[in-house]
């Protein structure tokens, strides 16, 4: 019986391989062929609009040399960095404090869903239309950012040629857009957490802020931590708003990693050489980060299916003794 | 019984602290709406009273009048909204069935590839395409797909996160019973997943398949460096255009192009906010 039954479930193995064949051979030809095709590019000679031959180096490093000794690529870098950082700190603190008023077990705020509702919405609206219309807010000498100005008696003020105006909108926009997202991202994960343990500590005599310190707090360490890589990867990523909404200006203090490979490449003198080293440097940072949460994810899984087993154990258990 | 006696003070207690916290709440939801409040009423008014008041929370009636400066610009609404469309929807359409095809593949059987394929999409599930998008396009170059919004569609087939999501939500849901009484019933195995799977994944693949038409159409790097073509522009590709000196002095229609460019997510926001916000809540505990 039990061989006749293994003998079936081989039979149907074939359907896995086929069924996932679609999915692994478009990840192999737009993803991983793209992938190693950047890497290569990166140690040759592949520059100009229009040319698709090349050669490779006769010093294969040169253009990763190039790129790391690059002012524009480090201080791009240091420009994602403090961007993401101005915007990640105010969205996670708002986001937490959210998190502890939505979540508070006996006054709980009414209208949370469409507060919910309204936090999100700035999350799904196209980017690029959100950095034109920022761009637009904050115009010269006419706009609704001046015409504030105005009416305290001051003088326009020319945002979009100011290094830090420039780079306080870009990372407010980024806030604006994110903080609704984390926060329900946040809330079900303290609605995920065991209330059990909420009710003992309330039976201990626990204030409703030390609960948050004490208990909320330490069980969101998983999805704290998920929430900043993955917020650091989309950082490093950072794309459409600064290119739609200063181009990188004034003198490149909105210019973002991504957007100096996308300038190297497909501007000027088209050097995607370059930009591919450039942009396998950043891959890598990714993909250290991805790992992270690749072992963050599969640790989670592997507590939930010891519980699962310890629980059944404990049933067997009882079910013995009865 | 002392619960709520614990309620009535805590509730008394806290008035002050009520009020900051929904003043705060209100605060942050006009600043979330204001913007686009004002990019709407700003579509409808001309571009001298704009000149006049830069805001403005009362609509006028130059929507046509703005409109009609379209016709001399390179900004074409419906050839934006058409391109849009066909690789918005034609993605999603592939996302959301080959990833539950896939799915279905690392649920219901039992094969040797299938715990490395799995950990492969867990690792690779973050990794985004835009950051290999100069050998992505090098590629394209080659096969001379630029401006074939092939080249935008096909790659949807593969969606490690949306797998992800689809395996989690089958897991519990899928008995394999029911696929096993297919089978005596001497269903094939493609016909099972069609007919059997795909109803029971409805409402997983529904929250997929809005986030999947969310993302593609308001995706820029890779059409901007794709499309060269202005016949193949997508939205997002002509939003970007705006900035261009042409326009400096038109805010009334910048605004109305701005406000065309979201028509589609604003409507599906409206519409589906409810389930919108439950997928968030859903993608981001990854349970």
């Amino acid at each position: 019986m039990r061989n006749s039954l293994k003998r079936k479930s081989v039979s149907y193995a074939k359907y896995g391989y086929l069924f996932s064949l679609p999915f692994v051979l478009a990840y192999a030809i737009f993803m991983l062929y793209p992938t190693i095709y950047t890497l290569i590019i990166g140690f040759t000679d592949l520059k100009g609009v229009a040319t698709n031959t090349w050669q490779f180096l006769d010093e294969p490093f040169k253009n990763f040399q190039k790129i790391l000794t690059n002012k524009t690529f480090i201080g791009s870098i240091k420009t994602t960095c403090i961007i993401w950082i101005m915007n990640f700190i105010p969205q996670m603190l708002l986001a937490l404090l959210l998190t502890a008023w939505f979540t508070r077990r006996k006054v709980t705020i009414k209208g949370q869903g469409a507060f919910k509702v309204i936090f999100y919405l700035p999350n799904i609206i196209t980017a690029a239309t959100v950095g034109i219309l920022f761009s637009t807010f904050f115009g010269y000498p006419i706009s609704p950012a001046n015409a504030v100005l105005k009416m305290f008696g001051k003088e326009s003020f020319y945002f979009l040629n100011d290094a830090w105006a420039s780079r306080i909108i870009v990372a407010f926009i980024q806030f604006w857009q994110w903080f609704g997202y984390t926060a329900i991202v946040l809330i079900s994960g303290v609605l995920g957490i065991n209330p059990t343990l909420f009710e003992s500590a309330e039976i201990d005599g626990a204030t409703p802020s030390q609960v948050f310190w004490r208990v909320t707090l330490p069980c969101m360490r998983t999805i704290l931590i998920y929430s900043l890589i993955t917020s650091l990867i989309g950082g490093l990523n950072m794309f459409d708003i600064p290119k739609v909404f200063n181009n990188g200006a004034p003198a490149n203090a909105t210019m973002t990693s991504s957007l100096f490979i996308y300038t190297q490449a497909f501007t000027g003198t088209y050097q995607y050489n370059r930009a591919a080293a450039a942009s396998m440097v950043m891959f890598l940072l990714i993909a250290v980060l991805s790992v992270f949460v690749f072992f963050l994810m599969r640790d989670q899984y592997d507590a939930k299916e010891k519980r699962q087993i310890r629980r059944m154990k404990r049933q067997a258990r009882k079910g013995m003794t009865v | 019984m002392s619960k709520k006696r614990n309620k009535v003070k805590l509730e008394g207690t806290g008035f002050l602290g009520m009020f900051i916290k929904y003043a705060v709440c209100i605060i942050l939801a006009i600043l979330c709406i204001m913007p686009f409040y004002i990019m709407i009423v700003n579509a409808t008014r001309d571009t001298y009273s704009i000149q006049q008041s830069a805001i403005s929370l009362i609509p006028s009636n130059a929507l046509m009048q703005n409109y009609a400066v379209f016709g001399e610009k390179a900004f074409d609404p419906l050839v934006g909204f058409k391109n849009s469309m066909i690789i918005s929807t034609c993605s999603t359409a592939l996302t959301v069935y080959f990833s539950t095809l896939t799915a279905y593949a690392l649920v219901a059987y039992n094969w040797k590839l299938r715990n490395a394929l799995f950990g492969f999409i867990l690792g690779v599930m973050m990794i985004p395409g835009q950051v290999v998008s100069i050998g992505f396009y090098q590629f394209m170059y080659k096969l001379g797909m630029t401006n074939n919004l092939l080249a935008l569609i096909l790659p949807a087939i593969a969606a490690p996160g949306t797998v992800f999501f689809m395996r989690q939500y089958m897991l519990p849901s899928l008995s394999m019973d029911i696929v096993a009484s297919a089978r005596i019933d001497g269903a094939g195995e493609f016909r099972t997943f069609n007919t059997i799977v795909l109803p029971i994944m409805k409402p997983a693949m529904a929250t997929q398949a809005i986030f999947a038409f969310v993302t593609s159409w308001n995706r820029l790097l890779e059409p901007m460096i794709l499309l060269t073509r202005k016949e193949n522009y997508t939205m997002p590709i002509m939003v970007s255009l705006l900035k261009g000196d042409i326009y400096k002095t038109e805010y009334g229609t910048v605004y109305l192009a701005l406000t065309m460019s979201v028509i589609p997510l604003l409507a599906i926001y409206f519409m589906l906010s409810k389930y919108i916000i439950a997928g968030v809540a859903l993608g981001g505990v990854k349970e």
